[in-house]
């Protein structure tokens, strides 16, 4: 049995060890806020916090989960270290106007709480290099830029 | 102006349930319930005594903004407001049928200029009946009425009002009014308003429901192996070792391939991994993208359809004054890559069908289902979900062809999802195209000679056949012939390029190939007439709007004044069907590495209905389109395409993306489309950048496969 976490309710799942996190949050837990996008950690849309770090759950396998805390987009403006941030940063999106398709949108919020979790007040380089790992087919990357600075100055 | 008959104005009924399976109830977004006492003067509006507004969009949310936009319109004419609505997506049926296309879908930049006057009629005159009915109730008349904008009906000479929700079961019992009058813009309080999206709060916490979302009770989850050769077909299958995978339920064979079904969508991958297929090949299989570009050149050779052919283009080449440009342009397949790999789920049942998919096109979908099962059309249920990206690419059936079919041979409700490799290696592209030019400017600068020849593989032939049937001509062409320029002698030949890969819509359609071949031609045109290309292009361009956002982007970029060392500009624009847009872009060139400092896009959308839609839009077109222009292709060998992930067929990252300006130019008193215009003069804005920091002409998309090494 692996043990997982999942935003607080601890999951026994009956699953093969090397099933990918995203799967068995998806489709054994059932919470679908955290996007399956490519399956080889290239777009970022699965991202989810693994003991507060940003992880691909595309490619994290369960086994690596086993015994830790995942917080995922469902959740973690309510669980988490990072619950604060994850507040301010859907503030931003909102108030930016970010999301037009909102299909990557949980990962690049987990991916810009991560960041702003390390570097409270990241430079435009700094996001820019950070977020670079997540994919916006609609291109929303000006808005998203725009908002990580807005939650960022909010957070004195 | 559409005017409305009885029948347009049907009622809600029964449409309950449909989505009551997911057991998701979407704050702003639920399905319809149907309440029993409501005034319902149309399908797309709802207000029942507590003085709640609901309104149907039909129209699908792929990101461009319908479940904003078009209830924005029906509050205009309602005197409601916006933010008061209760927004839903609405059913799948006749009712909610595009009043031109007389079927429901989301493509061509249609639905603004399809729906807003009907959505503003249709808010008109339930507006109408709520007046007549207090006119009703108070016995007075109906011309010492107002409404004001927040959901009352006034009586200034007496002091009393009354809330729509009060007056609802009396409108209910008024005549629906025959014509309606429309507000003057001058008194607009929505339209034009920068409101937020009803569907952004959605969509930061993982609320949003997409067709990837959708899991039903019993529901298994299908990946299906398809044969990897365009043309080719599957001729057995061993399910042995497929079935041995943890997880994995059932292998049935449809007929696009063989879908592995299983309780989670990973189990089905790896069963659908397992499997052993064999394939007839079939004719195609030494296909590859050198031997489709040799061929399109010598189809290009020879005569075509033609498309148009005004004044004498022959003899104006040959004449004795003029400059003659002849260049050949070639673009690559391209795939759609919405981030939401495609996928639908479907539960064939006890005589109906429920299809639950992120689709755009939501009749031809249940057509599909309708031929596949014998069950009748009005038995086939379909839930619209969110798409995660559309640019086309949900307008196929597909997935819901593959789930219809594995559902009624598993007897199971069964979603199928693409892998990211089969969403690449399953599209329907933009087809490659190869377009010859040849054109002539005189010594005033003006151009005088302008012909071409375009050979790719029309999706229309394959989607809409009628279209191509009687001139053999591409529809797409128009993109070429019907410009901004003033062309007085053209000559356009089309030639169908007759080959297995599967071609589709792609965002922009009729512009995103034709506007690079037209917009770099065209600079090669100003560099023959010694003119700057801005100038070269005021010179030429004929349409007042185009001239004007052409102007906006030339001024709001600086065209002319110096930049820093290294960087350069260069210019294009573009029309689709009437939405303009006009591009100046700042980059600087280091071998292969393309640096945009800066893009300034001026969009003329007709009437803007909320600008920061407007705004959105243009700047992801342009994102898109330089997705397309730097890396964008796919390419064919052995009959199959090479690429697989987005390491292999990269899109525009964070990092790479410019800072871009947008400026709006509202025009005239009618509305166009905003979600695709943007898209096609980007990459001949960048390409003529790098002639104009090179001196060398880029003909060839992508950019970075013929971009000089040093």
């Amino acid at each position: 049995m692996i043990s997982i976490t999942i935003n607080g309710v601890t999951h026994e799942l009956d699953v093969a060890p090397e099933m990918p996190l995203l799967w068995a949050i998806r489709d054994v837990v059932g919470l679908t806020g955290t996007k399956f996008g490519c399956g080889v950690a290239e777009c970022g849309c699965c991202t989810v916090h693994l003991d507060g770090n940003a992880v691909r759950s595309c490619s994290t396998s369960c086994a690596q989960a086993h015994g830790k805390n995942v917080t995922t987009i469902d959740a973690a403006a309510h669980y988490g270290e990072h619950k604060t941030i994850v507040q301010k940063l859907q503030q931003a999106w909102i108030a930016e106007q970010v999301p037009q398709c909102g299909y990557c949108q949980s990962g690049q919020i987990m991916q810009a709480a991560a960041l702003l979790a390390k570097t409270p007040r990241p430079s435009d380089e700094q996001i820019r290099t950070v977020m670079a790992g997540n994919i916006c087919r609609c291109g929303a990357y000006q808005r998203i830029q725009a908002a990580i600075k807005r939650a960022a100055g909010m957070m004195a | 102006m559409i005017t409305f008959d009885r029948a347009t104005f049907l009622k809600v009924t029964g449409t309950g349930g449909v989505g009551l399976a997911l057991g998701a109830s979407l704050p702003g977004v639920a399905t319809a319930t149907g309440p029993a006492a409501v005034f319902s003067p149309n399908a797309y509006i709802t207000i029942t005594p507590d003085g709640l507004v609901t309104v149907q969009v039909s129209k699908s949310e792929m990101g461009q903004g319908v479940m904003t936009g078009l209830p924005m319109t029906i509050a205009e004419e309602l005197d409601y407001p916006y933010e008061k609505l209760r927004i839903e997506q609405s059913p799948a049926g006749p009712a909610y049928y595009d009043p031109v296309m007389k079927s429901q879908q989301t493509h061509g930049s249609s639905t603004t200029p399809d729906m807003t006057i009907p959505m503003r009629q249709m808010g008109a005159a339930a507006r109408m009946m709520l007046v007549a009915a207090a006119a009703q109730k108070w016995g007075v008349p109906v011309s010492s009425l107002v409404t004001k904008g927040d959901g009352y009906v006034y009586h200034p000479p007496s002091g009393r009002s009354a809330s729509y929700g009060e007056l609802a079961l009396l409108a209910a019992l008024q005549p629906v009014p025959k014509d309606v009058q429309l507000k003057p813009a001058a008194q607009f309080h929505t339209i034009g308003q920068r409101k937020k999206r009803v569907d952004v709060p959605l969509k930061v916490d993982g609320r949003a429901k997409y067709g990837m979302d959708v899991k039903l009770p019993g529901m298994l989850y299908a990946s299906v192996q398809k044969p990897p050769v365009f043309g080719g077909k599957v001729v057995g299958y061993d399910p042995t070792e497929a079935l041995k995978v943890k997880g994995v339920k059932k292998v049935v064979q449809i007929k696009s391939g063989v879908a592995v079904l299983a309780d989670n969508t990973w189990s089905a991958m790896q069963g659908r991994y397992k499997l052993k297929v064999r394939y007839d090949d079939g004719p195609w299989a030494d296909l590859s993208t050198s031997r489709i570009f040799d061929e399109a050149e010598k189809l290009a050779q020879r005569p075509g359809a033609v498309a148009k052919s005004t004044g004498d283009v022959e003899a104006a080449l040959k004449r004795s004054d003029v400059k003659v440009v002849t260049a050949t342009y070639r673009g690559p397949y391209l795939a759609h890559q919405t981030m939401e790999p495609v996928n639908a789920t479907a539960w064939v049942h006890d005589g109906i069908v429920e299809i639950w998919a992120p689709t755009q096109h939501q009749t031809p979908s249940q057509e599909a289902a309708s031929k596949i099962t014998g069950i009748p059309l009005d038995k086939i249920k379909l839930t619209t979900m969110f798409l995660g990206g559309g640019f086309g690419r949900k307008g196929e059936t597909d997935t819901v062809e593959d789930a219809v079919e594995a559902s009624m041979k598993a007897g199971v409700p069964v979603k199928v999802v693409y892998s990211r490799e089969d969403d690449v290696q399953h599209d329907y592209y933009r087809s490659a195209n190869t377009t010859i030019f040849s054109g002539a400017v005189d010594p005033s600068g003006k151009i005088v000679a302008y012909k071409l020849h375009n050979v790719n593989t029309s999706q229309f032939k394959r989607a809409l056949p009628f279209t191509m049937a009687k001139t053999g001509v591409d529809p797409s062409l128009a993109g070429a012939i019907d410009t901004v320029y003033d062309l007085p002698n053209l000559h356009a030949e089309y030639t169908y390029h007759d080959l297995p890969v599967p071609t589709g819509f792609w965002r922009a359609p009729s512009t995103n190939w034709n506007s690079f071949a037209v917009e770099v031609f065209i600079d090669e045109l100003a560099h023959a007439a010694g003119k700057d290309p801005y100038e070269f292009r005021r010179l030429n361009i004929k349409d007042p709007r185009a001239l004007r956002a052409l102007d906006a982007a030339a001024e709001k970029a600086g065209w002319g004044k110096p930049l820093p060392p290294g960087v350069f500009r260069g210019i294009a624009i573009t029309m689709l069907n009437k939405s303009i847009a006009a591009n100046v872009v700042e980059a600087s060139f280091k071998g292969k590495e393309i640096n945009v400092h800066r893009v300034v896009v001026a969009t003329d959308v007709g009437m803007v209905i909320n600008p920061d839609i407007v705004e959105a839009q243009a700047i992801s077109a342009v994102n898109f389109g330089l997705s397309a222009a730097m890396t964008g292709k796919i390419t064919i060998e052995k009959g199959r395409v090479v690429q697989n992930n987005f390491y292999d067929v990269p899109v525009l990252r964070h990092n790479q993306a410019p800072p871009i300006e947008v400026v709006i130019m509202p025009s005239g008193p009618t509305a166009f489309g905003t979600g695709e215009h943007c898209t096609s003069a980007i990459a001949p804005a960048l390409v003529n950048a790098y002639f104009a920091a090179t001196g060398k002409r880029i003909r060839t998309l992508p950019m970075i496969d013929n971009m000089a090494t040093a």
